[in-house]
């Protein structure tokens, strides 16, 4: 009995061991480390030395920057969940109507999904770009004459057009979400609808949208949390300019940390982000998915 | 059934879908045909087809070492991330799926709230370790952590999935005599090939289109993947628009190809989890 428990163990830590091992050292660790940095003055080079507390947080507080980066955050989030996530779940409706060519639909919604960050920011710097760029000859081709607009070089504009490009590559994989969570919807409760009068819009609104809930929720969550840590498409699509304008919090963390060396100040910013989508992840499940968890017999006693 | 409001509504959304799917559609056909012009054309012709067809800067990118090289180095280095991420996350798994004992649930979690790290947090002390560890400019610098960061989502997978298979299976293969690893590598993965598929797509893709990582740790532009190869091209020639679109197209092709071909494990992997409850 001892000997096979013996075994048992053994089998435990051979099996688990390379994954604990390359976690702990790859994962954890440099979050501690950051975490650790996070408090001193420091360059990346030798060991922190210069310890100043919560220096660094209190400039963050009085940085321009840093505090921009939160409203250009929260703008984006704003912006996707009144345009990028309704017309993902509207094309999903209808997605799963019976029509032509949906399956091909599908499939091209889909596909921005799979090329890189990278790939999507140079196609589109050069769509935008202002003499031989698509956007410019599309806007004179619909008749708003030669606006010679520059999409991502205008202070103005470069949110937006960050925005459309990010929907771009993105809303396909919201609308599948939908779609897989629509599909799961037992059709016996969309014709019994049907049998009691209820048409297109009221089954919507009062069938499909409350049990597409849980879809909805797990979708939100996952586009504010890629808001929160995005990088790639910024820095490559504008490189936080034009004058810092599009920076995000992970564009300011690189800035600082690589380019000019403020590691310590750099490490803050990525606590901050690390705090931010922790709390929010935490709360979020906590309070806003809980319900899904409980299933659907005690939503329905929720709302009463 | 086919009320005016109802016609009137599904036209709409018609109209709607087909406006998504050409402003899907345009800039790639944009950036396929773009390549095939010249600065002239796309200037005085950005709706046409080139005219003529100006096959130049395609044939330059594939006869141009840098761009092989690069194409090279992001499949060796999505292959052995896959490889390894899916070989250890399986075994790690198979403890959380059919052992028990004291801590499982606790150490289970910390992997599962990696999934809330953002890798971008990590950036910085990495780029420490991995200078001391001197795995800068060697490519185990991109597949190690990118392994450590792909463990969570493989191990939540590939757990629920191990569960699955009924016991009986495990308590007849122990009464042949088959003792844990045998079960492990015969019976458990075999039987697992669709959950396998899943993580190694989601592997896959997850580190072919990998940039942040590559970037801080790769100076040496030998080791360069596709997207970092892209952006310095992008830098290099920024005036000559022709050219970076045949070189951006030709990035795709290989991310469509797979898309193309495993369409339904990416998407059954990412919807894994919903109207299940």
């Amino acid at each position: 009995m001892v000997r096979r428990r013996r075994r048992t163990w053994s089998t435990i830590a051979l099996f688990l061991t390379p994954a604990l091992l390359i976690f702990g050292l790859l994962v954890l660790t440099p979050m501690v480390v950051a975490a650790y940095s996070s408090f001193f003055s420091w360059n990346g080079f030798g060991a922190p030395t210069d310890f100043v507390g919560l220096g660094n947080f209190r400039r963050l507080l009085v940085d321009d920057i840093f505090v921009g980066d939160l409203e250009r955050t929260l703008l984006l989030i704003v912006l996707s969940m009144v345009i990028q996530l309704p017309v993902a779940l509207a094309l999903a409706m209808l997605l799963n109507q019976p029509l032509r060519g949906r399956r091909l639909y599908r499939m091209v919604f889909f596909a921005p999904y799979v090329l890189s960050e990278v790939v999507t920011a140079v196609l589109f710097t050069m769509i935008f770009s202002p003499n031989q760029g698509l956007a410019n000859h599309l806007t004179r081709l619909v008749g708003l004459g030669d606006l010679g607009a520059t999409w991502l070089a205008d202070t103005d504009t470069v949110m937006y057009s960050l925005f459309f490009v990010i929907s771009w590559k993105y809303f396909g994989f919201h609308t599948i979400l939908y779609l897989a969570g629509r599909q799961a919807i037992p059709q016996e409760l969309h014709e019994a609808a049907a049998l009691d009068g209820a048409g297109g819009w009221n089954a919507f609104r009062h069938i499909t949208l409350p049990l597409l809930g849980g879809t909805i929720r797990i979708s939100v969550f996952l586009s504010i949390l890629g808001t929160i840590q995005l990088f790639d498409m910024v820095w490559v699509l504008t490189g936080g300019g034009p004058i810092r304008s599009s920076e995000t919090l992970a564009v300011t963390m690189f800035q600082e940390g690589f380019k000019r060396f403020h590691v310590g100040y750099a490490s803050a910013i990525s606590m901050v982000i690390f705090l931010i989508s922790l709390t929010f992840g935490l709360l979020y499940q906590r309070f806003v998915l809980r319900r899904d968890l409980e299933g659907a017999v005690t939503t329905m006693g929720d709302q009463r | 059934m086919s009320t005016p409001a109802r016609l009137t509504r599904s036209g709409l959304l018609h109209v709607l879908s087909i406006l998504v799917g050409a402003a899907i559609v345009v800039p790639i056909v944009f950036g396929v045909l773009g390549g095939f012009k010249d600065n002239g054309q796309l200037f005085n012709n950005p709706f046409g087809l080139p005219k003529p067809w100006v096959p130049g800067n395609y044939t330059a990118a594939l006869s141009s070492p840098a761009f092989w090289r690069q194409a090279t180095n992001s499949l060796t280095i999505a292959v052995a991330t896959t490889a390894l991420v899916v070989g250890v996350g399986a075994m790690a798994a198979f403890i959380f799926a059919r052992y028990a004992f004291p801590g499982r649930e606790a150490v289970f979690t910390v992997f599962a709230i990696g999934l809330m790290f953002p890798f971008a947090v990590a950036t910085l002390p990495l780029f420490v370790l991995l200078r001391t560890m001197k795995l800068l400019d060697n490519p185990l610098g991109v597949i190690l952590p990118q392994v450590a960061f792909g463990l969570p989502i493989t191990i939540i997978i590939l757990r629920s999935f191990f569960r699955s298979i009924p016991a009986e299976i495990e308590e007849s293969a122990v009464l042949d005599g088959c003792g844990p690893l045998r079960f492990f590598l015969r019976i458990l993965l075999p039987m697992s090939r669709p959950a396998l598929g899943t993580v190694s797509v989601l592997a896959i893709v997850g580190s072919w289109n990998n940039y942040l990582l590559p970037l801080i740790v790769f100076n040496d532009s030998k080791w360069w993947t596709l997207p970092l190869g892209v952006q310095q091209f992008q830098s290099q020639y920024s005036s000559d628009t022709a050219r970076i679109l045949a070189y951006v197209t030709l990035a795709m092709v290989p991310s469509l190809v797979f898309y193309a071909v495993a369409e339904r494990q990416l998407i059954g992997g990412l919807t894994s989890g919903i109207g299940k409850g």
